[in-house]
């Protein structure tokens, strides 16, 4: 039955064809089932993408509170947005907790992908072992952070009973040091995948280049940094791009670690948008933070094709 | 030849394989990897020992030491009793409705996005780059910039909070990436391929079925696994759109854990953390080299 | 005759796979070796196990008199080509070549005057400031060769680095080794597979198969006198007939049909199961066939113009025969030809060990 129905369907369709074939084949050429099948791609662009993300824009140019309206305040919103200390903190936060993880994640996925890379007979437990927290959610990895860090009964009182009884390991009671307390739990899910795309990276350089500088002496720890590491630009902005993206977005982790406090210490601008759009009821105000967190990913793209049109250029010259 | 000989006589004769001494650095390089593998096994230790200790021994401190009375009390309760507020049903209900979501957004979609990668590759038609282009941008949006207008619009038609609403969010999200991958699967497939279902007249679908869909199944295990973990994991969704009814497991063990209501029973958190990373560890272990390829396939071009 | 690389009883075997089997190999100060093979026979083995990328099972390496067995790369003496050239991607040429003496803290104007010596020589100097990927194929691998001569060693070491070239700049860059060499006159280890490279630049040739060495000769030698089937079939093309037959006494029986091969210079008299085996190029045709010890009627089957001359197939018996004839002949399928040889030029196997007898 299906045969049939599939067999009307590609006669209509190569009939629709017979008209292009004289034509080179990938052309774009209008094909209404290639449409059809695609709308919800269509949607999602179009719909979702485009569309929600121009109302999210424009209601925060808009009183909003608890429902959405059209009410034109001009950039209040922005003006009230950044003199709030809560948001100013937010941003600062995530500036430090992205330096931080990101440049930790880096150094430590690229050290470990270098140690993986030594002929380890054990490659793939250690792998697994590495990967492991990456599967795990990031509420999984806040609360199993949060436990290991309680002040009465986690690591530092673990360690004051063996005997060191002025350990001090609590990051996440303490105003000052609770971000450092999330950047190690987000370290401990993400650096295996970080470790994962060095290896890769690694694994995919020349084994003649290796041959090249054993014969030219060069020390292994040399090769890596000044030879291998640089002809790795395209594993190291994978790992970099999708450590800005987890950056940018990071929510759970926090709600699960430290619902954001002790006081504003862990507050992300996440976190602020959806408090904004949900419990104060200001959609207005949310929508204003939820725009600028557009910003940095707009200039990350437009750097992008910074560097993409640059290579162009250079290409041509050549 | 005998002067040959002459030269190499005196000297203590090199001969074979170079004999291997365990040097510093080797000590070093699994010195090394043992201690960051430490790193990373502990919190899963103490996730197992806490949840099998009473309460009054975790309160003796020792979170390192194997439970000096063995209980799994923690874990029935976890499971069926422990409370949210004043709904004391366990993760139970939690798990289900992950169960419910992840088994209808995993398959929408993945059919959506092979689709898509299928008609991006062979079918392009105008703006169908230019779609393509939105989504991979989509892929870098930080999703608070489009959760309220969805809200919005997901209510207008009666689907926010529901569950075809959570499957239809899972969709839209997932779809940047699956769609790279199927597109970038497609894309590396012979043209001749296409060229020999044109030539036998099968039009988009007949291709489609004929010919793409089977030999699409090594990538779709990749999509199947990307995306069971990442819809089982996700958190922020949950809390968004799925609403009471559907509250998936994720955003039920949080409410658990930092429920403030009464003691805090350290054990039957940590036993609710295991049951809720139970499932995707299970994927985890089980796929093995495909769940790093479908990272790595994940993250192609970002 | 000093000994510039000796090889003593080497072998190297991955897990239960030997690749090379108690090899023995002597090469001359200032000799060109060529390492000849199908892929897959040792070749680019035992180069990385002269050049110590590869730790050897057993056995000794030596190299300018000295047991380098247990060496590091470094320290052996030697410098190497590779086929993709591995030239350190994000550094200009002057650096490439440079930064192996700098890591060994060579002073700045020994390495100045070493690149200064080696650009010239390579007439690279203007692309000193340039970066590989700037550079053409054929740069590149002359950046490589640069690489090599900076060290200043007495033995080179090729691993098929004319390979990802075309076959222009191939041959190009042939002649320039070969013409390094003469000025050098270092020693030289090369390997590769096209039999072209090997008898036009090699000293003496190693062909290899299985991780042996199967002859080891000067060109001239292994062409005509190949020690065995092997050896026979591997070098020249279109490659040589092979008419296998019944030896008795100095007669050779192939599908009934007695060919004597008295001239034939045999090195031990045993009868049975051989092999003649005959280059396309010794069997003349016509009017030089009639000079010629041997001669049969024969029928033209296929003709293939190459331009310059053109091989015929006809058949002896069964087997196949090719032969090469000038240009001019013109020849068409089912006419029938006289051709001769001279078993004298020929060669003669045993069949069952396919030796050369």
């Amino acid at each position: 039955m299906t045969q049939v129905a599939q067999g009307g369907e590609g006669a209509a369709a190569g009939f629709a064809s017979a008209a292009t074939r004289r034509k080179p084949r990938l052309r774009k050429r209008l094909n209404v089932q290639s449409v059809l099948g695609t709308t919800p791609m269509i949607a999602t662009a179009v719909g979702v993408f485009i569309i929600c993300i121009i109302f999210s824009i424009i209601w925060s140019f808009t009183n909003s509170k608890l429902f959405p309206n059209f009410n034109f305040i001009g950039w209040a919103q922005y003006q009230r947005l950044w003199s709030t200390d809560r948001w100013i903190i937010s941003v600062q936060n995530v500036a430090v907790f992205g330096v931080l993880s990101i440049v930790g994640g880096m150094v430590f996925g690229y050290l470990l992908a270098v140690f993986m890379d030594q002929r380890i007979k054990q490659e793939d437990l250690f792998r697994s072992i590495f990967l492991y927290p990456f599967a795990m959610s990031l509420v999984v990895t806040g609360l199993v952070w949060q436990w290991m860090f309680d002040p009465n009964l986690g690591i530092q009182s673990a360690v004051r009973q063996m005997g060191w009884t002025s350990f001090e390991f609590a990051p996440l009671v303490k105003q000052e040091t609770a971000l450092y307390g999330v950047v190690l739990g987000g370290l401990w899910n993400g650096v295996g995948v970080t470790m994962a795309i060095m290896l890769a990276g690694l694994r995919g350089v020349d084994s003649e280049i290796w041959k090249a500088a054993k014969v030219d002496g060069i020390p292994t720890w040399k090769t890596y940094l000044f030879v291998v590491l640089p002809m790795m630009r395209g594993a190291i902005a994978t790992a970099f791009i999708l450590q800005c993206t987890g950056v940018v977005r990071v929510f759970d982790i926090v709600i699960a670690m430290t619902q954001g406090g002790p006081g504003v210490s862990t507050q992300m601008p996440a976190i602020y948008v959806i408090q904004h759009i949900t419990d104060r009821v200001n959609v207005g105000q949310g929508m204003a933070a939820a725009t600028m967190m557009l910003l940095p990913v707009m200039v990350l793209i437009g750097l992008q094709y910074l560097v993409r049109w640059n290579a162009n250029r250079r290409a041509g010259r050549a | 030849m005998t002067n040959l000989a002459a030269t190499s006589a005196g000297a203590i004769s090199a001969r074979g394989p170079k004999p291997r001494t365990l040097t510093a650095s080797r000590i070093g390089v699994y010195a090394f990897l043992i201690i960051a593998a430490l790193f990373f096994l502990l919190p899963l230790w103490v996730m197992v020992v806490t949840s099998l200790k009473t309460l009054p021994e975790i309160r003796q401190g020792h979170l390192f030491n194997w439970p000096e009375l063995l209980t799994f009390e923690p874990w029935l309760k976890a499971w069926d009793t422990a409370c949210t507020g004043r709904d004391c049903n366990g993760l139970k209900p939690g798990f289900w409705n992950s169960v419910k979501i992840t088994a209808l957004s995993v398959p929408v979609s993945i059919v959506v996005a092979m689709i898509n990668g299928y008609a991006l590759s062979f079918w392009k038609y105008r703006g169908s780059e230019f779609l393509f282009g939105v989504l991979i941008f989509g892929a870098f949006v930080p999703y608070q910039v489009v959760i309220y207008p969805l809200i919005i619009g997901l209510s207008k038609v009666g689907l926010f909070a529901t569950l075809p609403g959570i499957v239809i969010v899972h969709t839209i999200f997932g779809m940047p990436i699956l769609t790279l991958l199927y597109r970038n699967f497609f894309a590396s497939l012979p043209i001749e391929l296409f060229k020999a279902g044109r030539v036998d007249w099968a039009g988009f679908w007949g291709i489609f079925f004929r010919i793409m869909l089977p030999m699409s199944v090594p990538i779709t295990i990749v999509a199947v696994i990307l995306q069971t973990t990442g819809i089982w994991n996700d958190f922020l969704f949950g809390t968004v759109f799925a609403g009471r009814e559907n509250m998936p497991m994720t955003v039920q063990l949080n409410n658990i854990v930092t429920t403030t209501t009464g003691v805090r029973e350290y054990n039957v958190n940590m036993a609710a953390t295991i049951l809720t990373a139970a499932v995707p560890l299970v994927v985890y272990f089980i796929s093995g080299k495909w769940f790093v390829r479908g990272i790595a396939a994940g993250a192609v071009k970002g | 005759m000093t000994s510039s690389v000796s090889i003593r009883e080497l072998s190297l075997s991955f897990g239960h796979v030997k690749v090379l089997e108690s090899l023995d190999l002597e090469v001359a100060q200032g000799e060109f070796i060529v390492l000849l093979g199908p892929s897959g026979c040792g070749k680019s083995t035992l180069l990385n196990c002269i050049a110590g990328l590869l730790d050897v099972s057993d056995g000794e390496i030596h190299i300018s008199g000295r047991n380098v067995t247990w060496d590091e790369p470094k320290d052996r003496g030697i410098g190497m080509v590779f086929q993709s050239y591995a030239l350190y991607p994000q550094m200009t040429v002057e650096r490439n070549l440079s930064f192996g003496l700098r890591v060994a803290r060579m002073p700045k104007p020994e390495i100045d005057a070493r690149v200064k010596r080696a650009s010239e020589i390579l007439q690279i100097e203007p692309l000193l400031q340039r970066k590989p990927v700037e550079l053409s194929g054929g740069q590149r691998q002359r950046v490589a060769i640069g690489r090599a001569l900076v060290r200043d060693v007495d033995v080179f070491l090729f691993d098929e680095p004319l390979s990802n070239l075309d076959a222009k700049l191939r041959s190009d860059l042939r002649i320039e080794i070969k013409r390094l060499h003469q000025r050098l006159k270092n020693t030289m280890i090369y390997v590769t597979h096209d039999q072209v490279e090997a008898m036009t630049l090699a000293d003496r040739i190693a062909i290899m198969k299985n991780g042996v060495i199967q002859q080891l000769d000067d060109p001239h030698t292994i062409y005509n006198k190949p020690v065995n089937l092997f050896v026979a079939g591997f070098i020249g093309s279109p490659s040589m007939n092979f008419l296998r037959g019944q030896l008795t006494g100095t007669d050779i029986s192939v599908d009934g049909q007695t060919i004597s091969i008295a001239s034939y210079p045999f090195e031990s008299h045993a009868g049975g199961p051989a092999v003649l085996g005959i280059r396309p190029e010794h069997v003349a045709l016509g009017d030089e066939a009639r000079k010629m010890p041997v001669q049969i009627e024969s029928e033209i089957e296929l003709v293939e113009p190459m331009g310059a001359d053109t091989i015929a197939w006809t058949k002896i018996g069964t087997q196949s025969l090719t032969f090469r004839a000038a240009a001019e002949v013109h020849l068409v399928p089912g006419q029938k030809v006289l051709i001769g040889f001279d078993p004298s030029r020929g060669s003669v196997f045993n069949a069952e060990s396919g030796q050369r007898i």
